[in-house]
Order: C-alpha cells, then structure tokens, then sequence
C-alpha cells in the first residue's frame, strides 16, 4: 500500500470552478476522510482521483508516481485505485465470488482467487460466495464491494458514501466491518462523507471540503475541538456561539469568564470574540442559589441516552447575558423539565475566533 | 399478427404476481359479474386456439402423419427456420449497434436518429414489400424477404436494447474501468451481459413476428408457414392441409412466447434497483462519426426513404406506367378509405370494451384468477393473424353460417388479434384511478356516478382512448385476417394494396399505401406526443 499526494488540484464544469487549490496527503495504510456538504465538490475530488474525470490543474501521485499532472492522464483502468461506489453497485448478473473476483486475471477468476479469505475479510461468512448480490442486505453488498475493491490488491481505495444508503443501526455495524478490513489489509483508504459522525469516527485524518476548497485537514478531535471557523464548527457538531471579550488566555461571555484552548489562541488575541462552546461542555445542577450563572429550562429533546436542553439566561446583572439563549447536552438521567431554573457551568476551554459583523 | 406489430409490436402483461401491489387495495370480492365478463373474454381469444387443436386432433394420427410429413412441409420447414433465424440475426445486428451509437457515443443528431430508428415499426410490412417489388423484380425470394422483414422488425431489438443501455448504472462501468477492464472487456463482461435479457426478448419477438409474417412474403412469393396457409386454405375451403400447418406454425409461435415470458421474468431478477442515477458516460467517436454517420442515413434509406420514397414516386405516374396499367379511381379510393375506418372504429370499440372488465379486474382484484385470464389473453400474441382468421372461418361455416363473411365476424377476430394490446393500455389507465380517489370524491358527497363523471373518466378516459387509438391503427394496417375475412364487396385499403400489388399494378396501389402509410404514422406520432413514448411502444421503450 502506498501513500497518496495530491497537489493544487483543481477542476471546472464549464465556468463553474468544482475544485481549487485542492492539497492533500494520506499517509500509507491510513484512512482519512473526505467531509463536505453535498455540493462542496467531494465527489468530483473522488472522480479525479479515480481517472473518470480529467483534473485541470494539479498533479495527483500514489507512492511518487504521478498518475495526473499537466498534459498526463494515466487512465482509470491502469491506476490500481480501488473503488467503492454508493450502494456497492456490485454487478447483477454475477454470484458474490465472481464480483469478488471480477478484477482479476483469468486464470484466477476461474480458480476464485482469495474468495473466502476476503469474505472473511470483510465479515461476510463463507456460504456467501453463491449467493446472487441481490439476496444481500444493503450492508452486505457494500462489504462484498469493498471485498471486490480489495481483491486485486490495489495502491489505494477510494470510498464514495458508503453507508449513506444504509439504515442507521446497520451503518455503525457495516462501518465497523469496513473499518476492521481496511486496517487488516493495511489499505491506505480514502472514503468520501457528508456525515460528520461518519468522518470524525472512521478517519484518522479529516479534511473538510468548502466550496471547492479544504479548508482544514486535521485529526478528528483537533477538527472538533477547534474548527477554523463557526461555520466549521455548525458542520462539525451542535455549537454554542456567544459573542465576549478576550483578554490574556480567557474570554468573557454570557456564561461566565472562561479559558481560551491553547491551540486557538492565535485567532482570538484581546478584543471583541465570538465564543465556541460545545453543548455537552455544559453542566446543569439544580438548587445552587447563588450560582453565578443560571438559565430557565424552555423545552426539552429527549433520545433517552441524552437529552438537548434549551435555555434563556436569567438574573445575571450583566447585560450581555440578557435574552441569551443557549443549547445544553446532558445525560438522559438528570434532564431537567420546561421550567425548571438551573445553575449553569461550563467544562473545559472555550474556543474564540474574531468577531465579525454579526 | 403480422400486421398487428405495426404499432405496438411488444405487449407485456404488467401484473406478475410478485408485484407489490402498490396501487392496490382489495375492496371485498369482485363481483360475480366482473369475473363473468373477464372469463368470457378469454374464453373468446381460446376458441380460435382450442379450434385449431380440435381439428388437427381430429384428423386421427395416421392421417395427421401424411399431412405434416410432405415434401412440401419440409421445405416450408426449412424456409421459414432459415427466414426466422437470418431475420433474428440481422435484426439483433443492426437494432443493437443502433442503439449503442444512439445511447453511448456523442453521435451527432443522435435525437433524430432515435426516432428514425423506431420509425419503421409504423410502416406496415407488407407496404414495404410492396415498394421493393415495385422497384425491382429481383428483389424476391430469400433476400428481399430478408431485407424486408429486418426493415420491419429491427426496431424491435433496437427499442429494449437502447432502454437497457439508457438504463444502466454507470458505476457498474466506472467499478469495472477501477479494477482494470480496457473498453472492450468491459463492452464483453459488463454491459453486453446487462444487455442480456434486452436482446433475447427482442429477438424472440422477432422470431415471432417474422413467423406470423404474411404480406410481405406473399407479395415477395417467398413461401412460408402462412403463405402456403393461406394458399392451400384458396384451393380447399375443407382446410385439413391448411389447419395441420396453422397447427405447427401456431406451437413455434407459442414456443416463442413462452421463451419471451420466460426471459422477461428473469430480467426482472437481474436488475438491482438503486436510487438516483447518472446518464452513463458518452463515448467520442472523433473522425469515427463519419462513417456512422453514413450509416445511419444508409438504414433510414433503406429502411423509411426506400418505402415511402417509392410510394411518392407511384403516385406521380400515370396508371399506365406499372407493369399493369390500371387507372386509379378517385371513388374506389374513397371508397376502402371509408371501409378502413369503419372497421377500425368498429375494432377499436369492440376490442376496448371487451378489455374493460379484465383490465378493471386486474387494477382492482388482483389475484391468481386474473393473473390467469391475463396470460389467456396473451396468448393471442402467440397466435398468429391467418390462425385465427382461418379458425374463425371454419367455425362460422360448420356452427355460425349466417355469421360467415359478415363484418362483424371480421371485427370479431380484430378484437381477439388486438386484445393483448388494448388490455396493456386499459389496464394502466384503470390504474390511475385509485380507489382512494374515489373513496376522497365519495366522502365529499358525490354519488357513484357522479363520481364516475368527475373522477374516474378524467383519470382513465385518455389511457382508455390511447387504447382504442393503438386498436384502431392495427385495425387499418392489418391485412391477413382481413383478406380472409372481410364480406365479399368490401375493400379496404391494405386489401386494395394487397390486389393491385399482386397484380403487378404498382400505380393503382399507390394512393392506397399513402393513405394506410398516413395514417399509421401520423397517428402514430400523435399518440406518441400525447401519452409519451411509453404508452404507445409499450415496456420495451
């Protein structure tokens, strides 16, 4: 397996520019994970690097080899780059050995080549071989894909949304499934993703995709903990955004005077900040009276492991705090109820980015 | 049927038990009435086929033996395999590439090379056997009726095979182009096997239209199955030789068919259903297109420029010209037109209404019973335009002798030809009209025929009259059973194409041709604009 380079990639439809500046490494046997909203050009990112497009600018190379750079196309057949569809996409008209095998030289077609070894692989028990693509579930067939991808041992595999069609309870099994092959085939993998838990999970790399452009490439918990923009941050989870003051390593806000992360101290400086919290950063306690911020309960989501609390600031003479409303995230067991009046506390460090206009 | 595949050349039953029954909701049982009805309508389309069985049965085996085993019947045999299986191939040939160019390569006016190249299917055979004899007496025999038949059927192949490659996930190719496959290994391994159950259905419907092919043989005196049919039935009115042959050409027919289901039901199996699809990649051709280009135009020469070119030219001449001169008259002209359409809207009538309560019973009680009466009714595809005309003939003269040589025993046999083609339409227009509808309008105080008034008839009425429109162009360009069947006195206008042609009187048939090629073609593509593509070709579109 072999690491992937890619170097100012870009590609236009017509006027419309899909990629810019697109710069990326992936380190050999790893996996990262391509995140973006629909549209921000991650599929097309895919389809250069499988060969069904032409970049227009930019090289691309797997293991020092260019496979795309200017005026150099190598072909998508002769790129040993596994694919992944959406769906799986597994050929109807074929048992699940001979999908497996399908990429293979013929003399080992005939001889099913490694098709319970992959089988195994991906977590499918061996009765599968015979069976036709259409008597598996939608997990099954997108594990006997990835199988398929892996069978003529390719540089790198490349997953375009595999879950993305599959029901939630089976998409944590399958990625799991998929996660686990992947490791024990030491592949260097690249799978592409809308779903930021998908991403923040399977990837030991994160490159978030903006309009064409990646706008950050760090590991999960970096990309969670201090996203480059509050935009980023909405994208990448449920976020609290207050406007305060900075000033040496902690800001001032509605709920209180808070340390700056470390590693975002850069953006913020003194001044006015837009503070970044994350719900689950809060701690709700009920009967501190004293307690220096408190919130009203307005409504209540519960999903029984946890529960999404809503509330308005109150009583806090400070004027910023006033018609502040703000998200909690707590254990489903000490929710509290609409009305209720709770101490609020926040955990951990706040992040800060410039204020701007808003 | 040869003439019955001028317009809606596949008719495929939608039910299969197996559907989910999505615009369902059984109501209750169907009434005794509604399943009355349905059973005597396909009791009707099983008459002429139990009747051809009762006479060849009766003939005892010894008997039976010395028919079936002439000279004659082997060599009849051996023509109709070697037509059946050329035309088969040729069709799968051309239909095929046509389609591939058309769905696949950035092949210029590839819109307009769509239509052309299902265009075809609206000019009856016979007329276009009718222009190539009147071009040239050398064009008979094997090779014209080849030429003929491929011109008339190749739309057949090219119609399922370009919805197929329409079809087609692109990330099944895109998988295979990641795994290596050059262009053509994944031309062989992955779309012609996805293309699989496209070309054999079309083929087999080749086979079978080629096999119940009449006038176009008859004009190019290339014998055959129905052609000696029809001659023998000429020179006895007993018919034991004609109905043994109809006998044997009717079990190839149906042999056909089965094999048609049989590859319909396992492409259903084939396919995976995905969500939203890309249109597959397009190939360029670069200074490949020239060549195809040519080709393209070549097949409409020969295929639509060549028929209708000659018509135009026989209409230019004078009677005289035609190796018969015969004057042509403006009252015979008007004459068989109006015949044409009185039986067409004769057929058309009866062939819709007797649809009605079968189609009515499949929307609303599907179940093994209709699913039972449909394929019944299906079967008339199988059975063969001079079959039918002439097991109707010996019926009406051993048990219905006022009936025989009456219009309405022709239009009779219409409706048991065109059935299968009027249920697929009916069927989908009684589809629309869900029960919900009517329960929606019930509950807001309509009675039932109000209901009927302001619901059912908006929904159904165009899918009902898109039927009897389809009927009513087979019911024009249909020549055998109306040879065999029609009062003596009336013409029509593929009976007048049919005697003038024969002899030799090119001139005087051409105005007849014109108006049966008008018709099928405008009507054609005014059913075409109005329901879209689907309604009037039927699945294979």
């Amino acid at each position: 397996m072999a690491n992937l380079s890619v170097q100012g990639l870009g590609k236009q439809f017509g006027a419309h520019s899909v990629l810019r500046g697109v710069d990326l490494t992936v380190a050999s046997g790893s996996l990262a994970a391509i995140l973006g909203r629909s549209g921000s050009g991650k599929t097309t990112l895919l389809r250069l690097l499988c060969g069904f497009e032409r970049a227009d600018t930019g090289t691309i190379q797997v293991n020092g080899h260019v496979i795309s750079g200017p005026g150099l196309h190598v072909p998508a057949e002769d790129r040993r780059i596994g694919y992944v569809p959406q769906e799986g996409a597994l050929f109807p008209y074929l048992s699940v050995a001979d999908n497996i095998v399908f990429g293979l030289p013929r003399a080992q077609r005939r001889a099913r080549h490694r098709v319970q070894e992959l089988l195994e692989l991906v977590g499918l028990p061996a009765s599968y071989a015979d069976r036709p693509p259409q008597a598996l579930s939608g997990g099954e067939q997108q594990r006997v894909a990835l199988a398929r991808a892996l069978a003529p041992a390719p540089a790198l595999i490349l997953l375009d949304e595999p879950f993305s069609a599959l029901d939630a309870a089976l998409r944590v099994e399958t990625r799991q499934a998929v996660a686990a092959a992947l490791a024990t085939a030491g592949a260097t993998a690249l799978l592409v993703t809308h779903d930021q838990a998908e991403a923040l999970s399977m990837g030991e790399q994160v490159a978030v995709l903006w309009d064409g452009q990646l706008i950050q490439v760090a590991n999960p918990e970096t990309l969670y903990r201090t996203p480059v923009s509050p935009e980023l941050a909405s994208f990448v989870g449920d976020a609290v955004l207050l406007p305060g003051m900075a000033d040496q390593g902690y800001v001032t806000c509605a709920l209180g005077r808070l340390p700056i992360a470390k590693a975002a101290m850069s953006g913020g400086g003194a001044g006015a900040v837009s503070v970044l919290l994350r719900p689950e950063q809060m701690r709700l306690a009920a009967g501190f009276e004293h307690a220096e911020v408190k919130g009203r309960v307005l409504d209540v989501d519960f999903y029984g492991h946890d529960a999404c609390v809503r509330l308005a600031l109150v009583g806090a003479a400070d004027p910023l705090s006033a018609s502040v409303i703000v998200t909690a995230r707590v254990p489903g067991h000490t929710t509290p109820r609409p009305g209720d009046e709770v101490a609020i506390v926040v955990e951990g460090e706040a992040v800060t980015y410039p204020a701007s206009g808003r | 049927m040869a003439m019955t595949q001028a317009v809606q050349p596949v008719i495929r039953p939608a039910t299969q038990p197996t559907t989910p029954a999505r615009h369902v909701t059984v109501r209750g049982r169907a009434s005794f009435w509604l399943f009355g009805a349905a059973a005597c309508v396909a009791l009707l389309v099983l008459l002429p086929l139990a009747f051809t069985l009762r006479q060849a049965l009766g003939f005892g085996a010894a008997n039976a033996a010395e028919l079936v085993f002439r000279p004659i019947v082997g060599e009849l045999a051996l023509n109709t395999l070697m037509i059946v299986a050329a035309a088969t191939v040729t069709s799968a040939i051309v239909g095929a590439a046509a389609a591939w160019f058309v769905e696949r390569t950035h092949l210029p006016g590839r819109k307009i090379w769509a239509v052309l190249a299902a265009a075809p299917l609206a000019v009856p055979p016979f007329i276009t056997s009718y222009a190539w004899v009147s071009f040239s007496e050398s064009l008979q025999d094997f090779n014209g009726a080849l030429l003929v038949v491929t011109t008339a059927y190749y739309p057949l192949i090219y119609l399922p095979v370009a919805a197929a490659l329409r079809g087609m996930d692109p990330a099944l190719e895109e998988t295979a182009r990641s795994l290596g496959l050059g262009p053509w290994t994944r031309f062989f391994r992955v779309v012609l096997p996805q293309l699989k159950p496209a070309l054999l259905g079309g083929m087999l419907l080749v086979a079978l239209g080629t096999l119940s092919e009449f006038g176009a043989f008859a004009l190019l005196r290339f014998r055959t199955f129905t052609t000696e049919i029809y001659a023998e039935y000429r020179l006895s009115f007993d018919g034991s030789g004609a109905s043994m042959l109809a006998s044997i050409l009717m079990l190839l027919c149906l042999v056909c068919l089965a094999l048609e289901f049989r590859v319909r039901g396992l492409s259903r199996y084939d396919r995976m259903d995905r969500g939203a699809r890309r249109a597959p990649a397009r190939y360029h051709l670069g200074w490949g297109k020239w060549p195809v280009l040519a080709s393209f135009a070549g097949l409409t020469l020969v295929t639509l420029g060549m028929p209708l070119g000659m018509i135009v030219y026989w209409l230019l001449q004078h009677g005289d010209a035609a190796i018969t001169p015969v004057e042509v008259s403006l009252p015979l002209v008007l004459d068989a037109t109006l015949s044409s359409v009185g039986l067409g809207l004769a057929g058309a009538a009866l062939t819709t209404v007797l649809a009605l309560p079968l189609g009515l019973l499949l929307a609303r009680h599907p179940g093994r019973i209709a699913t039972l009466l449909e394929r019944i009714v299906y079967l008339a595809q199988g059975l063969p335009g001079i079959v039918i005309a002439l097991a109707i003939v010996s019926l009406a003269i051993q048990a219905l002798r006022p009936l025989y040589q009456s219009a309405a025993l022709l239009v009779v046999a219409y409706a048991i030809l065109f059935l299968p083609l009027a249920l697929v339409s009916v069927r989908a227009a009684l589809l629309q009209v869900e029960p919900r509808l009517e329960d929606a309008a019930r509950s807001l105080g309509l009675n039932r025929w109000q209901t009927l008034w302001r619901v059912v008839l908006p929904l159904a009425g165009p899918g009902l009259g898109c039927a009897a429109a389809l009927v009513f162009i087979s019911v024009m360009t249909e020549l055998t059973a109306t040879l065999l069947l029609a009062p003596i006195g009336t013409q029509t206008l593929a009976m007048q194409v049919w005697a003038d042609t024969a002899a030799l009187a090119f001139a005087a048939a051409a105005p007849y041709a014109a108006i049966l090629v008008g018709f099928s073609l405008i009507s054609t593509w005014l059913l075409m604009s109005l329901f879209g593509k689907t309604a009037v070709l039927g699945a294979t579109s």
